[in-house]
């Protein structure tokens, strides 16, 4: 809601400055968002009248003119705009104005011709973006009058960003209303006499739903002039409010939606067809709106009818075959109650947002419309003429809301607000606000003026109060409660313990969006049918991501971009993976996944570099799974995935339970990505890495452990992991390390085959081991395996 | 005489001696078997019975002198040469060390785990819930009803009109109190989603709400909470209102600013009592108990305290901005 500071102080005049009052406003729940000057500075701009207007003798566009400003002499004045002309009334910046932007007018020579000041538009004086030419003033207006005087531009354009339950101050009558509250002052709400009909023409109204619209007023005028000018003070009203002048009969309306809050509509007589029905849309019903779109109608849609059709979407938006036209000659003014419920959603419904629809669904004064016919008659046939007939109200009272009778327990108040307050205090301030109290044994009952419908319940009323009596004058008090211990289980790893591991092992923390890029996820997850937003920001920001790696390598290629070569990024949180067994059909699900690319280690003056390869991020996911305390539940294994190099993806298990995944991105999506150089991703469910194991002593050998290296000999193809896993498997007793030292092939080893050397070693928690006892478990996984694996001892 | 000729003999060559092995040499020379002095010795027994104790008594006391110049020059060389090792092992201990630099959580981490930890110590406990929300947990349950102006000012993403990215974390709100009863304590961190993206708005961000329900929770006991909560998370003393507000889920609501140092007051949470369509909706007596509940923007209160000025530079994820919050 935006006004005009000095409306609002034609209504109530605190003695006030702008920013105070507007400080007072936001202090109170009426938030101003802004408090803008109504018209740029400027000084030395008179009222002046065009006494003489002719052709520059040396420019087809420049007019020579004699402007009379109240002074004993007429000045020569050289103008360009095309509405010059004699006897009109215009805006003089003589010579010694200071314009907008310091621009100061000095005695000047056009094409020859001397002029002694400007002729100025709205624009020039930075009241408006309008530059078609110059400002013509009422021809009333005073000669030699100052225009910050005469216009009244010592004002401030204010800007309330209301809160959807105060929708009593959309209008300048509730802000006015409510300064009155906070200053305790007496709000002067202009008289408004009724309009007494001169003609009897009327339209019945008829009420088919009743409790949409439990009110509706109507009333004929005749003979109006829609081609007359609004008057300056309404037109200026209605921009210093941020609304556009568009025809007198517009205006009007606009003006009472403004100043009551109460929107109205004007009909054509012409096109309405028999009387009024307010009813139900029939669905699939068609109405042309004002703005020549063609809405089809649903049947929870209220519309204001005649005996054939609807003529427009009732507190939305007016149709354009009854819209008030320069041909109009006969209007229907209308002024109704809708109830909040029937308009709440529609407009958005059919994707409108106006004035009216705002007011409506967020209420308004039931109480209100004949005030608001009555003002805006007067209004119509002050400036348009015309004849007025009679007022026609429908209303069915019993549907009409009623006003709330709301009791508010002195200790229910003291319990909330953890103050207490005098009861005079109490009463007064309900008081103040326009309810009716009683004091009653528990405390008062209140009822709320029809203004304030939203007061209905006990609550709302403690909130008047605090907000009245200063939420800065209540005390801030440390709460009290009862000391209860939180629960901590230990077997429940924290996700900032894992956050924290890989912090410690050169990782930033990411956080991408949820949404991604679909081509990206598509491409990399082909058989993952990610969730797809319907209104996305962007199209590449339109589905819901299957993993962390499209965000994070977005983010790999967005700082490989900028010279950040060595990146080691991890990010956790939810993906989202559709899974018709799961609440609202998507498994929402917590991982923490990485990216790791570019150097092994920062450049050093005594180190050998290297890229990283699979094996770096490996130990950083192994680092991970070594905080459950339960790393021989995990496992790698073989895998393909489509996103990754066939040659480089393991699928990480617990226990065979698929829990991760880790890899090299295949080198086909590199481009596509925008990465550069072999980039390594993995990603692991929270839930898996987070159930930990608790430690379970056992005691320390005092017997020395030895070690036995073995080499042996196997096919390419055999797994390392395979092997290891095997020797624990077979359970030599004593085996409590377990080491794979050293890989080579080549020079001496047979073509297709490889040598590993495996440290084993032994003790046994009981005795000093015999070298017979050591030996026997050596050959005994020796011999195992030869035979599992068709292993070569390397002598 | 002969021997002070030997003594001096000896101790000019162990003065000339450089190394262990040289001295080792002077030591056998005079008093290895067949040492000087070890011969003088042999030769006593050619001296008379009376002659013979004085005599071994000086030879002796020559050997101690010779013994004692061998064994200080011994250590006078290895502490030499220890000196002249330790030297060569010397390091330019200015040169940078073998650096692994560990890397860093994100600043919105950060301000959460703060957060999270002004709060822990209070006994508020961290509860998460799920992103995408069903309308009964990110609306209905928080008296925002269908068609509720207060539905449109959230930009929601539906995915249908009964699905949608929480505008909120205020679900994980209704879920613990579907599941447990008061008193309860809570915050709930985590990721919001709004459609709307400019200089000031990304579509997807950070809340932590809190909420407070007990016997007697009062609205002093709100601000006396937040006050403590803004002056220890700035670590200064701060100018602080409480502005009233409007949330369809709080009743009395507030908005709360701090001044900033621009003299520009700066809204930095929403709060208020809990409204008792909110405990109703949840089986909890509104006339039994009363809570607070509170929200706050993480990037917001990251930004102020931390002076960055572009909100969208906490997704771009650019590792120049990232590693500054270290």
């Amino acid at each position: 809601m935006k006004f005009s500071e000095k409306w609002l102080r034609e209504w109530v005049n605190p003695s006030l400055s702008a920013h105070e009052l507007s400080e007072q406003l936001s202090m109170a729940g009426l938030e101003v968002d802004g408090v803008e000057p109504v018209a740029g500075e400027f000084s030395g701009v008179l009222v002046g009248e065009v006494v003489e207007c002719g052709q520059h003798p040396n420019a087809d566009k420049l007019r020579v003119t004699k402007i009379n400003v109240g002074s004993d002499e007429l000045l020569d004045i050289v103008c360009g705009a095309p509405n010059c002309r004699q006897g009109i009334k215009v805006a003089v910046a003589c010579v010694g104005a200071v314009l907008p932007g310091n621009f100061k007018i000095k005695k000047a020579k056009l094409r020859g011709e001397p002029s002694f000041g400007m002729l100025c538009s709205f624009s020039e004086l930075g009241i408006s973006d309008d530059h078609d030419g110059i400002i013509e003033l009422p021809s009333d207006a005073p000669v030699g009058a100052d225009i910050r005087n005469y216009l009244s531009l010592d004002d401030t354009s204010v800007e309330v960003d209301l809160t959807p339950n105060r929708a009593d101050c959309l209008g300048i009558r509730g802000i006015a209303r409510e300064v009155g509250v906070l200053n305790n002052l007496d709000v002067n709400e202009p008289s408004i006499d009724d309009v007494q009909p001169t003609i009897e023409d009327a339209l019945t109204i008829t009420l088919s739903a009743d409790s949409a619209c439990p009110r509706y007023l109507g009333r004929v005028i005749k003979g109006v002039d829609v081609t007359a000018t609004s008057p300056l003070w309404l037109v200026e009203k209605l921009r210093r409010s941020g609304i556009r002048s568009i025809d007198p009969i517009v205006d009007v309306t606009n003006f009472v939606l403004l100043e009551l809050g109460q929107p109205m509509h004007a009909f054509n007589l012409a096109a309405i067809k028999g009387n009024i029905n307010v009813r139900m849309a029939n669905e699939g019903e068609t109405l042309t709106l004002l703005d020549e779109s063609e809405a089809k109608l649903h049947d929870n849609t209220l519309v204001i009818a005649d005996d054939e059709k609807a003529l427009a979407m009732a507190g939305i938006f007016g149709g354009l075959h009854s819209g008030v036209n320069t041909d109009t000659k006969d209007i229907l003014l209308e002024s109704a109650f809708f109830s909040r419920d029937a308009i709440m959603g529609r407009a958005r419904q059919y994707g409108l947002h106006t004035d009216a629809s705002h007011r409506y669904e967020r209420g308004v004064d039931p109480k209100l419309q004949r005030k608001a016919m009555e003002r805006a008659s007067a209004l119509v046939l002050e400036i348009c003429g015309g004849e007025a007939g009679p007022v026609v109200e429908a209303v069915s009272e019993d549907k009409l809301p009623k006003q709330a009778t709301v009791v508010l327990r002195r200790d229910r108040l003291r319990r909330v607000l953890g103050i207490s307050i005098e009861d005079a205090k109490v009463t007064e301030m309900l008081t103040r606000l326009g309810l009716t109290v009683s004091e009653v044994s528990e405390g008062w009952s209140a009822v709320a003026p029809s203004y304030r419908f939203d007061i209905a319940i006990e609550e709302d009323l403690i909130e008047e109060i605090a907000r009245v009596y200063g939420y800065n004058n209540i005390p801030n008090v440390a709460p009290k409660a009862t000391l209860a211990m939180l629960p901590s289980q230990e077997a429940k790893l924290n996700v900032n313990s894992l956050k924290s591991l890989l912090v410690s092992r050169g990782y930033n923390e990411a956080i991408t969006y949820s949404f991604v890029d679909p081509k990206v996820q598509n491409a990399l997850f082909p058989e993952s049918k990610g969730l797809v937003l319907p209104h996305p920001i962007s199209s590449d920001m339109s589905i819901m991501r299957v993993s962390l790696w499209p965000g994070l390598l977005g983010a790999t290629a967005y700082n490989q971009k900028r010279q950040q070569s060595r990146i080691r990024m991890f990010e956790t949180g939810l993906r989202f993976i559709p899974q018709a067994d799961t609440p609202n059909g998507v498994l929402q699900q917590q991982v923490i996944g990485g990216v790791v690319a570019g150097r092994r280690h920062e450049e050093h003056w005594d180190r050998e570099d290297s890229p990283v390869d699979f094996f770096d991020a490996k130990a950083d996911v192994e680092a991970l799974l070594a905080l459950t305390g339960k790393v021989g539940e995990f496992s790698f294994e073989t895998a393909t995935h489509h996103a990754l190099h066939p040659g480089m993806t393991a699928k990480i298990l617990l226990n065979d339970e698929e829990v991760g995944y880790i890899g090299a991105i295949h080198p086909q999506f590199t481009k596509m990505l925008g990465v550069n150089g072999r980039v390594f991703v993995f990603e692991l469910e929270v839930e898996a890495i987070t159930a930990r194991k608790l430690p379970s002593a056992v005691p320390v050998s005092r017997f020395p452990s030895n070690r036995r290296d073995i080499a042996i000999t196997v096919k390419d193809d055999v797994r390392v992991g395979n092997i290891l896993s095997y020797i624990e498997k077979i359970g030599v007793n004593q085996l409590v390390g377990l080491n794979l030292f050293d890989e080579y092939k080549g020079k001496g080893i047979e073509p297709g085959y490889k040598s590993l050397a495996l440290s084993l070693h032994l003790q046994d928690p009981d005795k000093t081991l015999e070298e017979a006892e050591i030996q026997q478990a050596v050959d005994t996984v020796v011999k195992g395996l030869e035979t599992e694996f068709g292993a070569a001892l390397r002598e | 005489m002969e021997l002070d000729a030997i003594i001096n003999q000896a101790q000019s060559q162990i003065d000339a001696a450089q190394d262990a092995a040289t001295l080792d040499q002077v030591r056998v020379e005079f008093m290895g078997k067949k040492g000087k002095l070890t011969d003088l010795l042999k030769g006593l027994g050619k001296l008379s019975a009376q002659e013979r104790p004085a005599a071994g008594q000086k030879i002796n006391q020559a050997k101690q002198v010779i013994q004692q110049a061998i064994s200080a020059k011994g250590d006078f060389l290895r502490t030499e040469e220890l000196n002249r090792k330790l030297s060569e092992e010397a390091v330019d201990v200015t040169k940078p060390g073998r650096v692994e630099q560990p890397g860093n959580l994100h600043p919105v981490s950060r301000t959460i785990a703060r957060i999270e930890s002004f709060f822990g110590e209070l006994g508020f406990a961290v509860k998460t819930g799920p992103e995408i929300e069903d309308g009964f947990h990110n609306f209905d349950a928080l008296n925002i009803p269908a068609n509720h102006p207060a539905r449109a000012d959230h930009d929601t993403f539906y995915f249908n009109p009964d699905m949608m990215l929480r505008t909120q974390t205020s679900g994980v709100q209704i879920r613990t109190m579907e599941a447990e009863q008061p008193p309860l304590r809570i915050i709930s961190p985590g990721r919001v989603y709004r459609n709307d993206y400019d200089q000031t708005h990304t579509p997807m961000f950070h809340q932590v709400e809190g909420l407070m329900v007990d016997k007697d929770v009062s609205f002093t006991d709100l601000k006396g909470i937040l006050h403590d909560f803004l002056h220890h998370f700035f670590e200064e003393s701060l100018e602080i209102r409480f502005r009233p507000s409007y949330f369809p889920f709080t009743e009395p609501s507030a908005e709360v600013d701090v001044m900033g140092k621009n003299g520009q007051w700066l809204e930095v949470l929403g709060c208020g009592m809990v409204h008792p369509n909110v405990l109703k909706s949840v089986g909890i007596d509104p006339e039994q108990y009363t809570g607070f509940a509170f929200g706050m923007g993480v990037e917001r209160l990251t930004m102020l305290r931390y002076g960055v000025n572009d909100l969208r530079a906490f997704f771009e994820n650019d590792l120049r901005f990232l590693k500054q919050f270290n």
